[in-house]
């Protein structure tokens, strides 16, 4: 039930990559993709093909850097690093982040007045 | 920000490397697909299965590659370049449309571009001086008698320099110069040239420094001191080839050697500012000492000092003034001048502010035509592709995303006009500025230039916005069922479309009004000017400025009556006779009043005319009363005077003036005669005092010859030369001119706007003509099987021929009406440019209704007849 799953926010898959690719080092689009998946639990509604405007994107602004490679099981793919570039990117991006999940975390948690 | 730097670059760098970039990402996306089959297959997929779901999972291949472009390249040119291509092959495929639309739009821009070339130059762009907005032009505008009573004495320049607190100098020229004043002598026949003398200050002031040599020295401003002219730019290049060899040399003025001191710039054109309509070749300076009595001869600029208003220049003026002296030896004279001060602008360009404006104003109401039809064509090709839009819509296309491809089609069109536009607009402002008769200032310096290319662009873009919105909207507004449904077969276009277009032919029928009407009253105006009685009879004559041999004033009458003895002679000549000023050109007054009558009560002065006798006869100038001059009236004798009728009236109300004394300057003078009034300064200037004065009493200050003859002034020309060499071999090759010129040089300015604005609205109405056309021979092309039935069911060729023009005719008497009262309320606006014409004048209003109504029928009367014949059988098989 597509209903059921996150729509992503606009930028939020670009951060989504750069951590990813900070966790896990060196990895091709593909590798992105299922580990984004798998990390979320399906719950991110993908297409695994959009990844690739995310990549590009990232790509040009120096986040991350790209390089053509063979796979564990021998197929040609390209590969992403994140660069020192990237990772200043992502700790500001994450805590920006967290300072605004925490607030709309109090901002939720209000309760409502004249509930039910 | 660095960051994003890199990825602006980047992305130029992706819109040119579209192609590596894509198969790069296809090969990435090749081997996501492998990567995932592989992974599918080991978890125990078939390998069809694996590959359905691995395809699944990515989404569609192809909006991973526009997005991918989208985020890496510049998507908004992508989207243009698209729709470029798309309006390029449309535009090909509706060559017709697009021939006209581009036609139209071409002469639409042109005109609007060619007029804000000379309004820019006359009216907006600053004088061609340094900090021209401190220059000032001193003169009395309540001179009654021509340029004398707006000039100023040497005696009063000097005092006026030396006691004013308001300038940082004040500098004057010689307003009486004419044209072909001086003759460059030395080598063979003498050639006639235009020289003007300025004072020694005249440059400083104005801050125009000499391109090549220097201005004039202390001693070239000296009695008797070396004699130095400075060349115009013009002359320069034409005369001497732009050779800068010429600076420092000696040529031969008048017989006088005159060391030529240096070249003025490109961009200093004195006739242009000062003297509209004439060429000025060489430039002089003006000998104080030898003007100091020849009276008011100096027209005076000022430069203000910084932070001094033109009010406290004024205040100043209104004190000093009245105290400057007229002769400081002669302190009995008097003294008593006013001034006004004036930007020197204001000056040059006031007095066809409003006409320019004018002129503005109707170029803007051509482009909004041109406009209006646009829109009503786009329109009706749009109605031709709903089903296009209606396709595109159905298949994804954002209602955004149609306006802007409509807008992009508007936008090219508008561009290829306005490249056309600019070629029109560089032909007709070349045309122009090559008109030297035309007394416009600043004309001859019009260029279409960078200001010019600017307004070009931004009356594109907005003519693109203007009638490219309209039809993007409604188009992109229509309801997609509704597109679908409208244009199936059997059914006439959708009422909402019907009434835009119409709405559209009304206000294009109206404003052509206006413009018609305009030009009507400014065509009538003109007319009008033309037929003032002048005074004169400026047919079947003509002048040439001659030179004499007369050293002293007792060989002027010799001199005078062997030329025109000789000239009476020649086959073909009527009469003859010479004055020294002719009329509609320059105008010196003198000092005249009643004898026995206090002189300060008769300060207006008189044009002055020293004339040959049977002068008055060759210009065609009626003697009342009296008689003509003869030769015996010589210096010695009794001084004789003709006075125009303006002065007898004055002097003697009722009385003959006819043996009466009068006192022309310190001379009494016996009245013999009384001729009609001539309008000395313009037709439509009000009636001076004028009085003749026999040239052998007097120096004459050169002399016309004036031959009245029934032949073409050009055929007669070659014997008058022959004749005057024959006198005098050094006769300097200046040319037979009609008398007609000088009244068309008068009226020129008149002339110009008037025919302008004619041919504006020509075009206005041309093409509120084709609008009227095209929507009613639209209107009938949609209907044919509509009107197929009523002629199937009977109905005449007779009642569709008048229900297709009574439409038709409904249109145009709404655009009429609604053109007439505007017109109506506009007129008052141009009032102070009509003349003898009332902004309501009935005749003009009648014609203008009934041009447009005969021409809306005629627009209408084709496709009505189209209808009319059309075969019911034929109409209805179409479908």
């Amino acid at each position: 039930m597509p209903d059921s799953k996150l729509d992503l926010l606009q930028g939020t898959l670009d951060l989504m990559v750069l951590q990813t690719l900070a966790a896990i080092g060196t990895q091709h689009g593909y590798g992105i993709a299922r580990r984004i998946e798998q990390v979320s639990g399906n719950e991110v509604l993908l297409n695994q093909g959009t990844i690739y405007a995310s990549l590009v994107r990232l790509v040009q602004r120096g986040w991350i850097a790209s390089e053509w490679g063979v796979s564990d099981n021998n197929r040609k793919a390209k590969f992403y690093t994140i660069t020192k570039r990237g990772r200043k990117q992502l700790a500001e991006d994450t805590a920006y982040w967290e300072r605004l999940t925490a607030v709309m975390g109090r901002l939720m948690a209000m309760p409502q007045e004249g509930g039910e | 920000m660095l960051d994003f730097l890199q990825q602006g670059w980047n992305r130029v760098r992706a819109f040119f490397g579209k192609d590596a970039m894509d198969s790069d990402l296809d090969e990435e996306m090749q081997a996501h697909l492998e990567l995932a089959v592989d992974e599918n297959m080991r978890a125990g997929m078939t390998q069809e299965e694996a590959r359905r779901q691995a395809l699944v999972k990515f989404g569609g291949v192809q909006q991973a590659r526009e997005r991918h472009r989208a985020a890496r390249g510049l998507p908004f040119l992508d989207v243009l370049l698209q729709d470029l291509r798309y309006t390029f092959r449309t535009l090909r495929r509706d060559a017709g449309f697009t021939v006209i639309a581009v036609l139209i739009l071409g002469l639409g821009i042109g005109a609007n571009v060619a007029i804000f070339s000379v309004v820019d130059t006359i009216l907006l762009r600053p004088l061609p001086f340094q900090n021209p907005q401190r220059l000032v032009r001193i003169v009395d505008l309540t001179g009654k008698s021509g340029e004398s009573s707006m000039t100023y004495s040497v005696d009063a320049y000097d005092q006026l320099r030396a006691q004013n607190h308001s300038y940082q100098d004040v500098a004057g020229y010689f307003a009486f110069s004419t044209a072909d004043n001086m003759n460059l002598t030395g080598r063979g026949v003498p050639r006639p040239i235009t020289g003007i003398m300025v004072t020694g200050n005249f440059f400083q002031t104005l801050g125009v420094r000499p391109m090549l040599g220097r201005l004039f020295t202390k001693d070239e401003l000296r009695l008797n001191g070396p004699n130095a002219v400075l060349l115009e730019y013009s002359f320069w290049k034409q005369h001497y080839g732009g050779d800068p060899g010429i600076v420092g040399k000696s040529i031969e003025i008048d017989k006088q050697p005159t060391r030529v001191i240096g070249v003025l710039p490109e961009s200093f054109d004195f006739g242009a500012v000062f003297a509209p309509g004439s060429k000025v070749d060489v430039i002089a300076p003006v000998i104080e000492d030898q003007m100091r009595d020849w009276g008011n001869t100096l027209a005076l600029i000022g430069r203000l000092k910084p932070g001094v208003t033109i009010a406290e220049a004024q205040n100043e003026a209104d004190t000093l003034f009245p105290k400057l002296l007229f002769n400081a030896k002669h302190p009995e004279w008097g003294s008593g001048y006013k001034a006004n001060i004036i930007t020197l602008k204001d000056y040059v360009a006031g007095k066809l502010r409003r006409s320019l404006i004018v002129l503005w104003s109707a170029v803007g109401l051509i482009l909004l035509i041109v406009c209006v039809n646009l829109s009503n064509l786009l329109l009706a090709r749009a109605a031709a592709r709903s089903k296009e839009f209606a396709m595109r819509t159905a298949l994804g296309a954002g209602r955004m995303r149609l306006v802007r491809q409509l807008l992009t089609e508007s936008l090219v069109l508008s561009m290829a006009g306005a490249v056309l536009g600019l070629g029109v607009a560089f032909a007709v402002v070349g045309y122009m500025a090559h008109q030297g008769s035309i007394a416009l200032p600043l004309l001859s310096t019009v260029r279409v230039d960078g200001t010019a290319l600017g307004w070009t662009l931004l009356v594109a873009l907005a003519a693109a916005v203007l009638f490219g919105l309209a039809p993007g909207l409604k188009m992109s507004g229509g309801n997609l069922q509704d597109a679908l449904k409208d244009s199936g077969p059997g059914m006439s276009d959708g009422r909402k479309h019907e009434r835009m277009r119409a709405a559209l032919v009304i206000s294009e029928v109206a404003l052509a009004c206006v413009l018609l009407i305009g030009a009507g009253l400014l065509l009538r105006s003109f007319l009008r000017v033309l037929d003032v009685d002048l005074g004169f009879t400026p047919d079947h004559a003509a002048a040439i400025k001659i030179d004499y041999n007369a050293p002293k004033l007792a060989d002027v009458g010799p001199a005078f009556q062997e030329i025109l003895q000789k000239i009476d002679a020649l086959p073909g000549v009527e009469a003859a006779g010479i004055s020294d000023s002719l009329p509609l050109s320059w105008n010196r007054s003198w000092g005249l009043s009643p004898k026995g009558q206090d002189r300060r009560k008769f300060q207006q002065g008189s044009f002055v005319y020293m004339v040959s006798p049977g002068y008055l006869n060759a210009i065609g100038l009626r003697l009342i009363e009296g008689r003509d001059f003869a030769w015996s009236d010589v210096d010695g004798q009794q001084p004789v005077v003709i006075l125009n009728q303006e002065v007898a009236r004055q002097f003697w109300l009722g009385e003959d003036p006819i043996g009466r004394m009068v006192q022309v300057n310190d001379k009494e003078a016996r009245v013999i005669g009384v001729v009609d009034n001539v309008r000395q300064s313009g037709a439509e200037k009000k009636i001076g005092w004028q009085m003749y004065l026999p040239a052998m009493q007097w120096w004459p200050a050169g002399a016309n010859l004036v031959v009245r003859t029934k032949l073409p002034p050009a055929a007669l020309a070659g014997t008058i030369m022959k004749t005057l060499r024959s006198i005098d071999p050094a006769q300097p090759a200046t040319e037979f001119k009609p008398i007609e010129l000088l009244v068309d040089h008068a009226v020129s300015p008149r002339k110009f706007f008037a025919l302008l604005v004619s041919i504006f609205a020509e075009f206005g109405l041309l093409l509120a003509t084709l609008g009227i056309y095209g929507v009613i021979s639209y209107t009938v092309t949609q209907q044919t099987q509509e009107i197929g039935i009523r002629i199937a069911l009977g109905a005449t060729q007779g009642h569709v021929l008048r229900g297709v023009l009574t439409k038709t005719m409904r249109l145009a008497i709404a655009g009429i009406v609604l053109g007439t009262v505007a017109s109506l309320i506009l007129g008052q606006w141009i009032a102070a440019l009509l003349y003898g014409t009332r902004p309501t004048d009935p005749v003009t209003f009648a014609a203008t209704i009934a041009i447009m109504a005969g021409v809306a029928l005629i627009a209408g009367y084709i496709p009505a007849r189209r209808a009319s014949r059309i075969d019911p059988m034929v109409a209805l098989r179409t479908n």
